[in-house]
């Protein structure tokens, strides 16, 4: 899939605490960005969770996205992963129509992209399948003339190559105080 | 306190609100705040009741901004709280420490619509430095601690904490040490980075044509005094921004005056021809900077700021500084080399005397009155010493250009968000922060008209504010681009106005009227002489226009200037 502008990846860590997710979410649709995909977490600490968040956007955008984001009080740390060498991976789930005249052509494209098929129904097989953004995007494309009937993708989980990263250490225990919606659930 | 040491949520506010140094708070009661109102009576605070939420934020902003101390103020739920997000997004704009307490409804009725509830959380995240929904007595004080620490440090601004009535209600152990923020110190600048200070210096060193923009951010840091110190080590001009407008002397010899839409001409040109910026505490907002691409073209540039954002944001820079002003200018000016500028400086002086003749002032009178002799006549008769409050309009550009000042948190003003109504509750605010200074509200007829109401809030709480109606018969900013942009279509910007004298009886406060610039001194002693709030209105010349101008998307030295003659002055013809 071809791309204006390459995609960007953060890497944020922020308190687990009710609507973290609004704060940063807001925050990014108020300075007008495209999010291309969002996931969150936990880690190995309690009390930290971590955001992969992709967008598609020029680099002094980015930057001006990671120094806002940085100001806010949820936020521990932001790694832009920029250039570094990096895993980047996605999940996908998909639905495809795959009949008895094509279902051995379909599985034998899902082998050669390392899937596996975890759903098997009359006319329809669930493929699920790990890897770069690059990889899925291929699978999916390969699956499309078939018929997609049901795609679901998980969004970039991300870390940097190499020496272990460790995420912030003496995080303070947050409050238990957050934004509305989130912590209404009694 | 009851016997088992514990307080109630209610009491724990203004246990924390005292230890915070707090002795005045502006608010509204209201149903899902009453525990906390019911348990404010024990405690030494002083309550400003307001008409309208909106003006308790502006009152508390005031003060914050007349003080250099957060301003607090207390809201209920629903309506309560959502009045007070104009206040709460004009402290953001123009980062002011501020702590808004609002009630919120049971937390057994949180998200099921209940009479008075708002997501008030989510509705301030844009306009707040960060919020807090509170749901148990034990999280007040940890949440108000955080919330003073994250409105005070950094970059300034506003946060709310929004408390439900059963965690006023029920009870919870006072621990003072346990609560102490931490999260706050997260994103504190480092310290300076010593290649960014040497590069600084170099750029110092070789500049010819160096012009300082001194900003906000100076009175924030409290950075005043190195501020001219290197100003005069190094032999620099200072342009200010509309906030920056006292952080350094406005008579000093270095000053050059107010930069930007209506800077005078010769500050643009200063620093469209400058080689060299020298940005402090500003943050080169689009009425700075008028079209970004022709900005300062042969300039490099230096920005010096607490919020890293802020950095090659809107104007690239060869040397970005992050950091506290004060800290940074004390490890620069050791190494500030001793400079004279004379030549630069006498160019700067040569466009400023070009400039003078178009000056209103030197002008012969025509027997109208201007806004721009009010400000003049209002700034030599207070000998410059007052805290002036400006609403918004043309009367805040005026008294900008026109009232000199000298002194520290002299101007308060709503720059960033240009909110209206702010002058006269923000004044009230100012005015019981610094109790011993004169304050003047400056304000237009259309400002003045949002928040009137509170002139009640100045006779109920004895403060004594003046207030200069500048009153020209339209909305005169709006007016004022109609006439010049649109063609002179005045779409809904002639505005009627209640006699202002009489109405200012019917509050109980002394009112006036001055139509002739000889009747203005006589007015002005009379106002400072009563005892308590009064009120000036001043019918100026209505179709005045504020000059010099740079259109919105023009250059900074695209200007449209003065007109050489009175007469054409009232009507526009540029």
């Amino acid at each position: 899939m071809l791309q204006a502008s390459r995609p960007q990846v953060l890497v944020v860590y922020t308190d687990d605490e009710p609507g973290v997710l609004t704060r940063i979410a807001s925050l990014i649709r108020r300075r007008g960005f495209n999010i291309h995909s969002l996931t969150v977490g936990p880690t190995e600490r309690a009390g930290l969770s971590r955001m992969t968040i992709v967008v598609d956007s020029e680099a002094p955008m980015v930057r001006q996205a990671v120094e806002h984001l940085r100001k806010l009080v949820n936020v521990l740390e932001v790694q832009q992963l920029g250039e570094r060498p990096k895993v980047v991976r996605d999940l996908v789930l998909v639905r495809v129509a795959a009949g008895s005249e094509v279902r051995s052509e379909v599985l034998q494209l899902a082998q050669v992209f390392r899937a596996t098929v975890v759903d098997l129904a009359e006319d329809s097989l669930v493929i699920e399948c790990t890897g770069s953004l690059d990889k899925i995007d291929a699978l999916v494309d390969a699956m499309r003339p078939f018929g997609i009937l049901e795609l679901g993708r998980t969004g970039a989980v991300a870390m940097a190559r190499g020496t272990r990263t460790p995420s912030p250490r003496n995080a303070p225990v947050p409050l238990r105080t957050g934004t509305g919606s989130e912590a209404m659930s009694v | 306190m009851s016997q088992d040491g514990t307080h109630t949520g209610a009491q724990l506010i203004w246990e924390s609100l005292l230890r915070e140094g707090v002795d005045t708070v502006f608010g509204y009661p209201g149903g899902a705040i009453l525990p906390t109102y019911d348990a404010m009576v024990g405690y030494p605070i002083r309550h400003v009741l307001v008409r309208h939420e909106q003006s308790a934020a502006h009152m508390a902003d005031g003060y914050a901004r007349a003080s250099g101390r957060v301003g607090v103020v207390v809201a209920t739920s629903g309506p309560g709280a959502t009045n007070l997000v104009t206040g709460l997004a004009t402290a953001m704009l123009d980062s002011t420490p501020l702590v808004a307490i609002t009630g919120q409804v049971g937390s057994a009725l949180l998200g099921t619509d209940a009479f008075q509830e708002v997501d008030i959380t989510g509705i301030t995240i844009p306009v707040t430095k960060h919020n807090y929904l509170v749901t148990g007595a034990e999280d007040i004080v940890p949440a108000l601690r955080e919330a003073f620490a994250v409105a005070r440090s950094g970059r300034p601004g506003p946060v709310l904490v929004d408390i439900t009535k059963d965690a006023q209600q029920s009870r919870a152990t006072l621990d003072w040490e346990a609560a102490a923020p931490q999260r706050h110190r997260r994103h504190l600048p480092p310290p300076p980075d010593s290649a960014g200070l040497a590069r600084a210096l170099e750029l110092i060193r070789h500049a010819k044509r160096p012009v300082i923009l001194a900003g906000h951010g100076i009175q924030l840091a409290g950075a005043r005094a190195e501020v001219l110190a290197l100003a005069e080590r190094a032999d620099i001009p200072f342009a200010l921004t509309l906030l920056g407008l006292g952080a350094v002397p406005a008579t000093h010899p270095l000053s050059l005056g107010m930069m930007g839409m209506h800077g005078e001409s010769w500050v643009n040109r200063a620093i469209q021809e400058a080689d060299l910026l020298l940005a402090l505490g500003m943050r080169f907002d689009d009425r700075v900077t008028g079209k970004l691409k022709a900005y300062a073209p042969n300039a490099r540039k230096i920005h010096i700021d607490i919020d890293a954002s802020e950095l090659n944001k809107n104007v690239p820079v060869e040397v970005a500084i992050a950091g506290d002003l004060l800290e940074v200018l004390r490890a620069l000016l050791p190494e500030v080399p001793v400079a004279d500028r004379s030549s630069w400086l006498g160019t700067i002086r040569e466009w400023r005397g070009d400039s003078a003749v178009r000056d209103i002032q030197n002008l012969p009178d025509d027997g109208h009155l201007y806004a721009a002799h009010v400000m003049h006549d209002l700034w030599r008769l207070t000998k410059g010493e007052a805290v002036v409050v400006t609403d918004v309009g043309q009367h805040q550009m005026w008294e900008a250009q026109y009232y000199k000042h000298d002194g520290e948190r002299s101007l308060i003003t709503s720059g960033g968000a240009g909110t209206m109504g702010f002058a006269l509750p923000a004044a009230i605010g100012a005015k019981l922060a610094r109790p011993e200074a004169e304050v003047w509200v400056v304000a237009g007829d259309g400002g003045f008209q949002m928040t009137f109401a509170e002139l009640m809030t100045a006779v109920q709480e004895g403060v004594k504010v003046h207030i200069a109606i500048i009153n020209n018969g339209y909305l005169g900013m709006v007016r004022q681009w109609q006439a010049m942009f649109y063609e002179g279509r005045y779409a809904a910007t002639p505005i009627l106005s209640p006699d202002f004298v009489k109405l200012a009886e019917a509050f109980g406060i002394p009112g006036q009227r001055v139509e002739a610039r000889g009747d203005l001194a006589a007015a002005v002693a009379r106002a400072r002489a009563a005892a308590g709030p009064s009120l000036i209105e001043f019918k100026v010349e209505q179709e005045d226009s504020v000059y010099p101008m740079v259109p919105a998307g023009a250059a900074l030295h695209d200007m449209i200037r003065r007109p050489s003659s009175l007469a054409e002055t009232g009507s526009d013809s540029a």
